[in-house]
């Protein structure tokens, strides 16, 4: 249950809350006997962009609406920029910017009127700069030509978009998007992470939740994976992708041969493909050259050999795999 | 579509993924302020007045949707069609409804004096037109938010519970208001212009002059809007209770209806002085000379009775609900 990849060591004491931007111990909801989240201990370190990766139904879209004061907790407690939760959701919120669940528009709005309505929402966002603001945040999702069309009008990707700029209206502290890339075509997808790389190299921490594994992989240097309710592992992304191990990638024409030789190698769970021959090491691993020149004193035609990483997909899908079990 | 790709595509300068988000903080930061990034730990303090912002934006959304204008459109069209059927009715002379006494008040009396048609439309429009379209509004007021998801987005602003249904009921509170003012002024344009208009003689049988009588019209239009005000706050309670905007109007005028129904039958007479429509109609006392206030006091203290009952339920529920939409 407990992060196996913890990144930095966690005396139970609590750390300086200055490091921590959300912290969570033992939060659980339960809606009508169902556990929907149970015991999650979260940590989200400042100035991370935070991954957080669950199959759907995994309880990350309500761990965010407890984070943000939606809904109340069963059990445990919350800590959102150092302050309890559900209690200082007005001194807490205007620091934080969020994407919960997919945007929500007044369709019978422009997109420019809905977000002149969020801000006007905010009572510390000061109206003398409410349109500048407004208009910024349009540039900065690249809707300002459309700003003027009813929302109704908006395609997915303009919603989604427009939701983004009304996380944007302020700087914030703390950005909270659920799935920020969903609708999106490839190219807006390379916009939104080249905005979450800007605000988390301007110092805002993003908790951003995705089903997209190269996404986080790409963007994100923290992350933590639920399954069932339940905090599986979190921590540096790097760490998270060490703990699986890497698979042996030969490409060669004689696949046949190639597999043989690193069958009697030790290489397990051998699968061959379209010219190549994929296995996963044995735990103690042979020399790679020996193994290599082994191969090509077969006989063999090896035009590429090495070491696939472990991506986090893979590390992810062995995580809730087991998690499944576990749970079952 | 082709506009969404066209806008997907961006011009070309945006296409470099980083170099744009880089543009774009330096955009923000500008806005920021000097320091250009935010920061930590010196939260912006709220402000009472900046608070008023959203009562604004709130009334500004109410009032420009199309379904108000619908139903401001209906409301304003009851006197056109009271007036013209009338017209139509006395055409030969005489007075409309026969001296029958049936049919809605003072609607006998619109043929001689058309001031009268705004007592009559207020009369005819209370029962069920006006509180109807107050039950639609305050019904979606909450429930429409939340079907819609912009609830979490208020929420999350944050707007606070506590003030955001406060705005929502000043908002319906509001469209009371205005709805009222919509039959008066087009029952006073239709009256005007359909028929002869003069001193206008009281149900005790004296006679005021017309300005006096524009006088006490304006004072039943006033009675008439704090007489929906009871209705405003159990539509507002029942949107609480519910994601379904269209579900949270029906149960409104379905309440009302009901309501109505009850106060209409004998047996049930011991409810009847609790019921929220019941004193509706003493506006007419009015139009006494002197006038008379009972009715008028009770009515009042009633709806007063309701909006504390409805509204204090509203909030402890929506204080307290969770918000999953």
């Amino acid at each position: 249950m407990d992060g196996v990849a913890e990144g930095e060591p966690d005396g139970g004491g609590g750390p300086d809350p200055g490091d921590v931007v959300i912290e969570t111990r033992g939060l659980a909801k339960q809606y009508r006997g169902t556990l929907a989240v149970d015991g999650l201990d979260l940590r989200v370190p400042r100035g991370s962009v935070f991954g957080f990766l669950g199959p759907n139904g995994s309880g990350k879209t309500t761990t965010i609406r407890m984070l943000m004061g939606l809904i109340a907790p069963t059990a445990g407690s919350a800590r959102v920029l150092g302050s309890p939760m559900p209690q200082a959701v007005r001194s807490v919120l205007p620091r934080v910017g969020a994407l919960i669940e997919g945007p929500a528009l007044y369709g019978f709005l422009s997109g420019r009127d809905n977000l002149l309505r969020y801000d006007a929402a905010d009572p510390t966002a000061d109206p003398r700069t409410r349109v500048a603001r407004v208009g910024a945040a349009l540039d900065r999702v690249g809707l300002s030509a459309a700003a003027g069309k009813r929302a109704k009008a908006y395609s997915l990707g303009m919603k989604q978009r427009l939701g983004l700029a009304a996380a944007l209206l302020q700087p914030r502290e703390l950005l909270v998007l659920d799935e920020p890339t969903n609708g999106l075509d490839p190219q807006g997808m390379r916009e939104i992470r080249g905005l979450v790389r800007g605000l988390a190299a301007d110092g805002t921490t993003v908790f951003l939740s995705s089903h997209l594994l190269d996404e986080i992989e790409q963007v994100c240097t923290h992350a933590a994976v639920m399954a069932r309710g339940r905090l599986i592992t979190q921590g540096p992304v790097a760490d998270l992708s060490a703990g699986a191990l890497g698979r042996l990638a030969v490409t060669t024409p004689d696949v046949g041969d190639a597999a043989r030789i690193l069958a009697e190698h030790g290489v397990r769970d051998l699968t061959t493909a379209g010219g190549r021959v994929t296995g996963e090491l044995p735990a103690e691993p042979p020399d790679l050259a020996e193994l290599n020149a082994a191969l090509v004193t077969a006989g063999v035609r090896v035009r590429g050999f090495g070491l696939e990483r472990a991506s986090l997909e893979d590390t992810f899908v062995a995580l809730t795999g087991e998690g499944f079990d576990v749970a079952g | 579509m082709s506009r969404a790709e066209r806008l997907a595509a961006g011009p070309p300068e945006r296409t470099g993924a980083p170099a744009a988000g880089a543009a774009a903080v330096t955009a923000a930061a500008a806005v920021a302020g000097p320091e250009g990034r935010p920061a930590p730990g010196v939260p912006r303090a709220p402000r009472l007045v900046w608070s008023l912002g959203l009562l604004r934006s709130e009334l500004v959304t109410v009032f420009r949707r199309g379904r108000t204008l619908a139903l401001f459109a209906v409301l304003a069209g009851v006197p056109l069609l009271v007036g013209i059927a009338v017209r139509i009715e006395t055409h030969g002379g005489g007075s409309a409804g026969g001296g029958r006494g049936d049919g809605p008040a003072f609607i006998e009396q619109v043929s001689n004096n058309g001031l009268f048609l705004t007592f009559a439309s207020l009369a005819a429009t209370l029962p069920f037109f006006l509180p109807m379209a107050v039950g639609v509004v305050a019904g979606d007021a909450v429930a429409g938010e939340a079907g819609g998801g912009t609830l979490r987005y208020l929420l999350v602003a944050p707007a606070g519970r506590t003030r955001l249904l406060a705005v929502k009921y000043l908002s319906v509170l509001a469209f009371c208001v205005a709805a009222t003012v919509v039959v008066a002024v087009s029952a006073l344009v239709v009256g005007f212009a359909l028929f002869p208009v003069g001193d206008v003689t009281t149900l005790s049988g004296t006679t005021l002059s017309l300005s006096d009588g524009m006088l006490r019209a304006l004072l039943i239009a006033l009675l008439v809007a704090a007489s929906l005000v009871g209705m405003g706050a159990l539509g507002l309670f029942v949107s609480t209770l519910t994601d379904s905007g269209i579900g949270a109007m029906a149960t409104t005028v379905g309440l009302l209806i009901t309501v109505q129904i009850v106060d209409t039958i004998p047996q049930l007479h011991a409810v009847q002085p609790y019921l929220f429509p019941h004193y509706w109609l003493s506006f007419a006392d009015v139009l006494r000379d002197p006038m008379q206030w009972d009715g008028v006091v009770r009515n009042l203290g009633l709806q007063a009775l309701y909006a504390a009952v409805f509204g204090s339920a509203a909030w402890a529920r929506f204080s307290t609900r969770d918000v999953t939409a």
